[in-house]
Order: C-alpha cells, then structure tokens, then sequence
C-alpha cells in the first residue's frame, strides 16, 4: 500500500495543509475587501447624498447674505463667520490646554495619582454627551450673565476639543523612543528644551492630526452650541452676544417646511463637510516634512 | 583540566579535544622513536635502529594535521585566554615534538656506527644522558597531556643535568681525538647522537614552557638555568 | 578647555593608593601559582596608559533599582585618555554602571546609588551637582543611533547652544569641525539642512558621536554603540574611538568581546552586579587571572 509510505504520506498532509492555508489566506482577504467596499461605499453615499443635494443650493447669496425668512433669499454669511470665529476660538483655547496636558501626562505625570486622575477625567471628558457640556457651560456662562453668547459657545467647543488633543498629544509623545529622550538628556539639556525640541518635533504630525481631529469635531457640533451661543439670524462679530453657526443653522432650517430653508441646510452641511476636509488636506501636506 | 566547564557550544569544544589529541599522539610517538634510538645505541640494536625514521613520517603527518586544525579554530572560533594559549602552545609544541622525532631518526642511523667506542667511558655517559633525556620527555609528555604546570616546571628545572653531561662527554671525547686520529670518525658521532640528545633535551623543556604558559598564563623567565657551555672548553 | 586634563591631574595624588593595590593584587595573584619570577609580557602601551591619573574613579559604588541590589560593591578607574571596555552577560550591571557616571539613572524614580564617583575631585552622586553640567562633560552615546528630528547642522549645534553662547560663524565652524573628526563631513557638508534622520544607521551613530564631542566633553561613555551596525560602519566607529581616545577618556560597553579586545586599553568584566576582574586588555584576553572572566571570555557559559 503506497498511501503507507512515510514520504507520500507527509506529501498528503502538506498538500492538504496548503491547501487549507490557501483557502483561509482567500477567505480573510475576502472578508478585508468586504469590509472596505462597505465602509467605502457608506463615506461615497454619504458624500454622494451631500453633494446631490446641497450643490445645487451653492449660490453667491449663500456666502453673503445672512439668515432671512423664508421665501427672501437669505444666506448663511453669518452662519459660516460664526462657526469659523467659534470654532477658530475654541481651538485656540482648548489645544493649547490639552497640549499642556497631554505633556504633562506624558512627561511628568508618570504614573502618580494627580496623572491617573486627570487622564481619567480626560477619557471621561471625550466620551462625556456633549449636550452634557453645552448645559455646563449654560450653567455657568450664560444663566449668570442672562443671556447667550458666543464666546460661551467658544468655551464649549474648547472644552469638547481638549480632551481629543490630551488623548493625541500623550499618546504621541508615548512613542518618542526613550533613547531619544536619553540621547537629549545626555547633552544636558533640561527636560522641558528635550520635550519642546526634540520629542514633540519628532511628532509634531501626530500632534497636529490630533488638533484636526479635534477641529473637526467640535465645526460639526451642534448640541453644546444650542445652550451656549443660541443661533442667531442676524450679522453679528459680537462674540458676548449670540451668535449663528453652521450646525445650530443646519439643525433649525433642516427641520423646517420651507423647501428653500431644506436646500440651504444641505448645503450648509456641504460646507461643514468640505470644510474639514479641506482643513485636513491643507494641514496633513503641510506637515508632511515633520512624520519622516 | 580541573572539572572545566563544558563550552557553549560542543563543537567547539570537540575541536579543542581533536586537538590535544593529535599532540598527545604526536608525543606518544616521539617518545618511542626516542627510546629506540637510545636502545639501537646502547644496546647495538639493529632492529631498534629501523624505528624512529619509519615512525617520523606518521609524526610529520600529524605535525600538518596540527596545524591545520590550530588554524582553523583561531580562524573560525577566535579562541580566548586559556583555549588560545593552549592552541597557540600546541602549534609550537607540534613543531618541537617534529624536531624531536628528527633528532631521533638522526641518532638511529648513527647508532650502529660506533661499535668500536664500544665500552669507552663515554658511551655510559650517553647511556645516562639517554635515560635523562627520554626521562625527560615522557615527563614533559605527561605534562602535555594533563595540562600538568607542576611537572612541566620539573622538566624545566631537570634540564641542568643532561647539559652538565653533554659538555663533560664533549671534554673526554675532545681528549679521545687527540690521543688516537682513528677515534675522529665514531668520536664525530657519537658527538652528534649526544648533541642530538640534548637537543632533545632542550626541546623537551620548551614543550615544558609552552605547556607552563599555556596552563598558568604566566611565563617562565627567558633564561633557564644551565649546566655548563661546551663553546667553552674549546678555546676559539 | 582643557581644564578637564588639569583638574584631573590634580586627583593624581588621592588615587596613587588605590593604584598600589591594584599591582598588588596582580603580585599575589602570581605567587599564589608559585612562581618566584614571572617574566613581565612586553604590554608596556596599555600598562603606559592604564597608568595615568584617572579621569574617573568609582569607590564603593552600589546601585539599587527600586528594592533590587544591581550593583555590588563597584571599584574601578578609568584612566585618562585611555579606553575602558566594559564586558559581561546581560543585566550584569555594566550598563547601569555607565549609567551612573553621567547620573541618567536621576531620570526615573525609584533608582538610587551609594558609594563615590570622583570626578573633577567631586563626588558626582552628592546632592547638588548640577547634573546638565556634569552631564555637558561626561557624554554618551547610546546603543540604537538617536538623530534629532531636525536637521543634520542643527543635530550638532543643538548641544552647543546649551552651554555656549557662539557666533553664527563660530557655530558653523564647531559643526564642520565635530563632523569632519568622525569623517562625516565629506558625506554630509552638501546637506547639513537636511534631516538627519535620511542619514544611514553608520552616519547616524557618527552624527550622534559628532554630537557629543561637539560639546567638549572629558569622558565619553558608550553603551553598544555598535550592535546596530553592519561590519564596515562598525570598523568605522572602532577606528574613530581609537582616534578619539587621545583626547578624550572612553568608557564602552560591548556585548561583542572582540570589539572589547580592539578597542580597549583595559577591560572590566562584570557579572551578576560585581566587578569580577579588570586588567589590561592583554592581560585579560591571554590569561584573566578569575575563573568566572576565564569561563566567559573563553564561552564557557555555564
């Protein structure tokens, strides 16, 4: 009987073996381009959606003239300066706080209980509703003074914006190897010139990701600002006075019965989506240098 | 070597063991030829004179056989301390045990050529410097096998003596000439087979030097002592 | 500044005693073979070296991390322009040693030294030092090459901007002149405002060595500098600390013994945390006097 042999029956198991192996390497990569034709495909319906519906309301009125009633021909000027200059503001508060954090976390925190603590707070921070913090800050920004703001909302958005920076900033400067540390310490230098010029250089893309990423969540959202800055149809560069931005616009023309205000709202949100991506692009290129 | 640790890795050690082995082979022949040249001497024996060149092929043999493995194993294992001392030794030593088989051969085909000296006084005089020498050496061979440093600075030390009988035969011998211009011929060899021997002699206390070094680490002074210059009994 | 040469030649008298029994040790260690003379081995360049002041000298050293006892007991000099290979199985204490002498240890909680570490007739473990000075005169350079995110020019004036305050031009020539003693120049001087990280892994340690000694440091300290090099940037690298060495006094630390036997002028074995044996590097490659040093050199691991 041949199939008794030693050498023809190893030669049976490998062959089956590889065949097993043969099926199971198809069946996975099967599985991956599954996956990724599913989520390809919902980003493509999404965008598709959004730019079927809200290309056609891009007008020249849309950038410059403000909300207006129905049925007048307004516009979302007031809308886009509101979300740039609330969004801008809020940045511009939280990312230097987390950053600050982020470091300490990273550098100096180690692993005391003052560090556990405040990454804990962090981690609950950016899973925290954000409607949650748009009631904080109503409780203390906005009930005390009487009335709403947009510098309030700008405190919102900066709270929503820090915790995603922290998260980032600590996680990068956790992947600056020791040796690099090391290697900076080992010329004297102080520990801060080491972190600022040789450990968050080394990840300064990393960083920056996190400080889009964070922009682009909070230019989206919508719950925080509605306790915070209201909305409003006027002009205004009043920051202690309400003010409009794209998403509260989206929210209260999306849910209205007028078709012109629906058309606006979509394409309000083709601003809000195009604008991110653009940010991202612009700043990922610029960065580009500074990963290598 | 005391309970030596064994080497990582066991070829290594295997090699290092080959090697000793062909040494200790290399002088377990030296000292036959050895010994059956003395024996052809004193005794007159033919048979025992046909030995010790019959053998030096084997030794030269070995000799190469030494030194390619020495070679190969400071190339391919770059020994340390104690395994480099004791291949460095070995390559000497194989050379010094060459020589002694040569000196050997040497004294077996002079052997039958002094029959007529035969009961002079200094023929026992070679007779003892023979039983030193061949003394010597299994000592000195001994001391190599067993990496032995105690005994290889006995054979070291015991050198003195087969000088101080060399150049006392060189002196009578020296007189045997001038009474008789017959005794020039066997006088001449029986002149070589003891310069031969000690020959023997001092190569044999190298292979004790080596065998110290390689042992201890340390090295015996450069100057051994000595028992008497025959350069000198001859005025220049 | 050359004041490191002065100040070291002034610990000369405090470190004569030490010195004695250092040659005593290898007398006893002679008569206790038996023998009365023991021909001196001509070793007379290391033995001229190992002979000068110490540039650093450690008495008593013990370290702990944390309730662990890493280091026992550690005396050793490290004579003067001179090269110190420090040789021993992982977790054998030789690189928490080096780690000690430029105090980088300070960097992590729980690690704490005992004993002395003389240099610059100061203890460098007492309260006090200030540690970015010491560590401006005692350099290292690390095992895997560590380019600063930035550019090749800057790399090097990194270091020097720290301690000095030099002219644009001054600065451009400490650069050029760090580079050009570990024959990097010629490879970089079109590229200088490049990255450093575009350099190869050879370049990149050469770059990290130029770093340091742009500092001007007294003692340069090694951890593996080469184990993450191929064959050529290693010759390189051995070849530069042999060049080096006349200005400056080098500590290695080198899992590769052959390196050790190249490099160092004398080489301290470690293991489990002690100081088993430290000799000139012929002495300890031809006939270490421990058996503990005879069994690793030789690869008898037990």
């Amino acid at each position: 009987m041949s199939s008794t042999s030693p050498s023809l029956m190893r030669a049976d198991r490998s062959r089956a073996l590889l065949v097993r192996r043969q099926l199971s390497d198809r069946l996975a990569t099967g599985f991956g381009w599954v996956a990724m034709a599913v989520v390809v495909w919902m980003l493509g319906s999404i965008l598709w959606t959004l730019l079927r519906n809200g290309l056609p309301g891009l007008s020249v009125h849309l950038f410059t003239r403000s909300m207006a009633p129905p049925g007048q021909d307004g516009g979302l000027a007031n809308a886009i300066v509101g979300d740039i200059l609330q969004t801008g503001l809020g940045v511009l508060l939280g990312a230097p706080a987390g950053l600050l954090t982020g470091i300490f976390l990273a550098e100096y925190g180690a692993n005391n209980k003052l560090a556990r603590m405040v990454r804990f707070v962090s981690d609950m921070l950016l899973s925290a509703p954000s409607i949650l913090i748009g009631l904080f800050i109503y409780m203390i920004m906005v009930a005390p003074v009487g009335h709403f703001s947009g510098f309030s909302g700008s405190v919102a958005l900066a709270i929503l914006a820090m915790p995603i920076v922290v998260r980032t900033t600590e996680d990068m400067l956790r992947l600056v190897p020791v040796s690099m540390r090391e290697a900076g310490i080992a010329l004297g230098a102080p520990k801060w010139r080491v972190i600022l010029f040789i450990c968050l250089r080394a990840v300064r893309g990393g960083v920056m990701t996190g400080i889009l990423l964070a922009v682009a969540r909070v230019a989206g959202e919508t719950a925080p600002l509605l306790f915070t800055s209201l909305g409003n149809s006027e002009w205004s560069l009043d920051m202690s006075r309400p003010m409009a931005s794209l998403p509260v616009a989206i929210y209260q023309y999306a849910g209205s019965a007028y078709q012109d205000w629906m058309q606006q709202a979509w394409s309000g949100a083709l601003l809000v989506t195009f604008g991110v991506l653009i940010i991202n692009i612009v700043v990922r290129v610029g960065t580009r240098g500074g990963r290598a | 070597m005391m309970n030596e640790p064994t080497h990582t890795v066991t070829r290594y050690d295997q090699e290092l063991e080959r090697l000793r082995g062909i040494v200790a082979r290399m002088g377990g022949l030296v000292e036959r030829q050895t010994a059956q040249a003395i024996a052809a001497v004193v005794d007159q024996n033919e048979e025992a004179a046909r030995e010790p060149p019959r053998l030096d092929a084997e030794v030269d043999m070995l000799e190469r056989e030494a030194e390619q493995l020495a070679i190969r194993i400071l190339a391919l294992r770059a020994p340390m301390a104690v395994d480099l001392r004791q291949i460095v030794a070995v390559l000497k030593m194989s050379g010094d045990l060459e020589r002694i088989g040569d000196y050997a051969s040497s004294i077996a085909r002079r052997a039958l050529k002094v029959e007529q000296l035969e009961g002079a006084l200094s023929f026992s005089a070679l007779r003892a410097m023979g039983r030193l020498v061949q003394e010597n050496l299994h000592k000195a061979v001994e001391a190599m096998v067993e990496n032995d440093a105690t005994r290889a600075k006995e054979v070291w030390n015991a050198d003195t003596e087969v000088d101080e009988i060399y150049t006392s035969m060189f002196r009578e011998l020296v007189t045997y000439m001038m009474e008789d211009p017959r005794n020039i011929g066997p006088c001449i060899h029986l002149l070589f087979m003891a310069k031969n021997l000690e020959r023997i002699g001092d190569h044999a206390t190298n292979i004790a030097e080596r065998i110290y070094y390689a042992v201890t680490g340390d090295m015996l002074p450069a100057e051994r002592p000595r028992g008497g210059d025959a350069a000198k009994i001859i005025p220049g | 500044m050359n004041t490191g040469v002065q100040a070291t030649g002034s610990t000369q008298a405090s470190l004569s005693g030490s010195q004695e029994s250092g040659q005593a040790a290898v007398r006893s260690g002679a008569e206790a073979v038996g023998v009365a003379q023991v021909a001196t081995l001509p070793m007379s360049e290391h033995d001229e070296q190992l002979a000068r002041p110490a540039a650093m000298e450690v008495r008593g050293l013990n370290f702990y991390y944390g309730t662990s006892h890493a280091l026992h007991d550690i005396s050793i000099r490290f004579p003067e322009r001179s090269v110190t290979g420090m040789i021993g199985p992982s977790g054998c204490g030789k690189s928490t040693l080096l780690r000690v002498l430029n105090r980088m240890y300070d960097l992590y909680p729980g690690q704490r030294a005992t004993g002395e570490v003389l240099f610059d007739n100061q203890n460098i473990l007492a309260p006090g030092v200030n540690l970015n000075v010491l560590r401006s005169r005692v350099g290292m350079v690390f095992q895997k090459p560590t380019p600063f995110p930035m550019s090749i020019y800057d790399n090097i004036a990194f270091g020097i901007r720290l301690h000095e305050r030099v002219s644009r031009s001054e600065m451009d020539g400490r650069v050029e002149d760090s580079l050009r003693r570990v024959a990097l120049w010629s490879e970089v001087q079109n590229r200088l405002h490049s990255s450093a990280t575009a350099l190869s892994g050879g370049q990149q340690q050469r770059l990290c060595i130029a770093r340091t000694i742009a500092v001007r440091p007294e003692v340069i300290l090694l951890d593996e500098p080469t184990s993450a090099l191929d064959p050529v940037s290693t010759a390189r690298i051995e070849e530069l600390l042999d060049e080096l060495k006349g200005e400056f006094t080098i500590a290695i630390v080198t899992h590769n013994m052959q390196q050790a036997a190249r490099c160092a002028d004398q080489v301290a074995f470690f293991y489990m945390g002690r100081l088993v044996e430290v000799d000139s590097t012929p002495r300890m490659f031809t006939a270490p006097r421990e058996k503990q040093t005879q069994d690793y050199i030789t690869g008898r691991f037990g």
